[in-house]
């Protein structure tokens, strides 16, 4: 080998980055450039990607039905700023509430909620879902009516099914006029099982 | 998405996938040129100066560049300071290492070859040899011709072959 080949070989070779590389996401927090700030976590309903921005909660998606993890930090990086940066010691809060809520030791959030990325009849629609009480539930044409229109269930439906942070906002709340399921972005086994929760007889609490 | 053509002109990526990608890179580039001492803090100050930068980023063609101009010109920033420091009684020359302390560095005596280079040369060698970049890549990050580059890169390895194992 030539001393080239050889200098060329050792340079290529050293310098191996650390194991753990330093934590850029504290540095970007004191800053103040974290604009969006997520982790995954784990739930009896699957994976939950969970985003916040200074102002609160903006983002909560279940990865395991058919939402991937990529697109929706695409989402938030188009919609909302491109500095999103995974920091899960800022998501500590709701993953506390969370755990708190499926073991059914809590009926309320109390995260602070970031609506931007809902608008208009569909925020309205969302806003009262928000205040359906735990274990209790609506029809679609219930909450459009509290939303400001009685004949918009359809559209209310839309903002259900769209709705940017479940769970949180209880849109599993809102069931048929006959009785039925109705639709959920989770699918419906995620609503039963959310439904269930509630209604203290499941025998999650504990899991 | 309409609303993301307004506010930008390109539709940049998270921010994180940038990190993902080039966070290894970046800091194995910082290493072998201000020294493992300083590298951690360089790092720091690279991601930070480039999440401050990136929203009105204009061309998010060639983000590993990108990042690289921004490590690059900290790791600059980083030797006139260091060069503006007293130096300390015991002292070294001027063109030896001054940087760090020397303990903690890398021993073999290759790396503070490298670490004495003019400041183009051990850039474009560390891009080349360290962060695996293409000509290409080191005359964007660099701002310098695909030439320059080269010759850089051939500059420093003729430095080395000379001193090196002497």
């Amino acid at each position: 080998m030539s001393i080239s080949d050889q200098i060329e070989q050792e340079l290529r070779l050293s310098a191996p980055a650390p194991a753990e590389l330093p934590d850029v996401s504290k540095a970007a927090a004191a800053a103040g450039l974290l604009d969006v700030a997520y982790a995954t976590l784990d739930s009896p309903v699957g994976t939950l990607l969970v985003a916040v921005t200074p102002r609160g909660l903006v983002r909560l998606a279940y990865l395991d039905a058919g939402e991937e993890e990529a697109s929706v930090l695409e989402q938030l990086a188009t919609t909302v700023s491109p500095r999103v940066l995974a920091a899960p010691r800022k998501l500590d809060e709701p993953r506390r509430e969370l755990d708190q809520y499926f073991a059914g030791r809590r009926r309320q959030f109390e995260l602070p909620l970031d609506w931007q990325l809902t608008r208009g009849f569909g925020r309205k629609v969302l806003e009262a879902t928000a205040r359906i009480p735990y274990g209790a539930t609506a029809t679609y044409k219930q909450v459009a009516t509290e939303a400001g229109n009685a004949r918009a269930y359809r559209a209310a439906g839309n903002a259900l099914g769209s709705n940017p942070i479940p769970i949180i906002v209880p849109c599993h709340r809102i069931l048929h006029s006959g009785g039925g399921l109705g639709g959920y972005t989770g699918g419906l086994e995620r609503k039963r099982v959310l439904l269930g929760v509630e209604s203290g007889q499941d025998s999650l609490a504990g899991a | 998405m309409p609303r993301s053509r307004v506010s930008s002109a390109v539709n940049l990526p998270p921010f994180q996938h940038l990190l993902d990608l080039h966070s290894r890179d970046v800091h194995r580039f910082l290493v072998a040129t201000v020294g493992r001492v300083d590298a951690d803090d360089c790092y720091q100050e690279t991601w930070v100066a480039a999440l401050r930068a990136y929203p009105k980023l204009r061309d998010a063609s060639n983000l590993r560049s990108w990042i690289f101009t921004v490590a690059y010109r900290k790791a600059i920033d980083h030797g006139r300071a260091r060069r503006r420091a007293p130096v300390l009684a015991g002292n070294v020359p001027e063109a030896a290492d001054t940087r760090g302390t020397p303990q903690d560095e890398p021993d073999d005596g290759l790396w503070s070859l490298v670490r004495d280079l003019p400041d183009k040369q051990r850039t474009a060698l560390a891009m080349r040899y360290v962060a695996d970049a293409g000509y290409d890549e080191i005359s964007a990050a660099m701002g310098t011709s695909e030439d320059a580059a080269r010759r850089n890169v051939h500059e420093a390895l003729k430095r080395l072959r000379t001193e090196y194992k002497r």
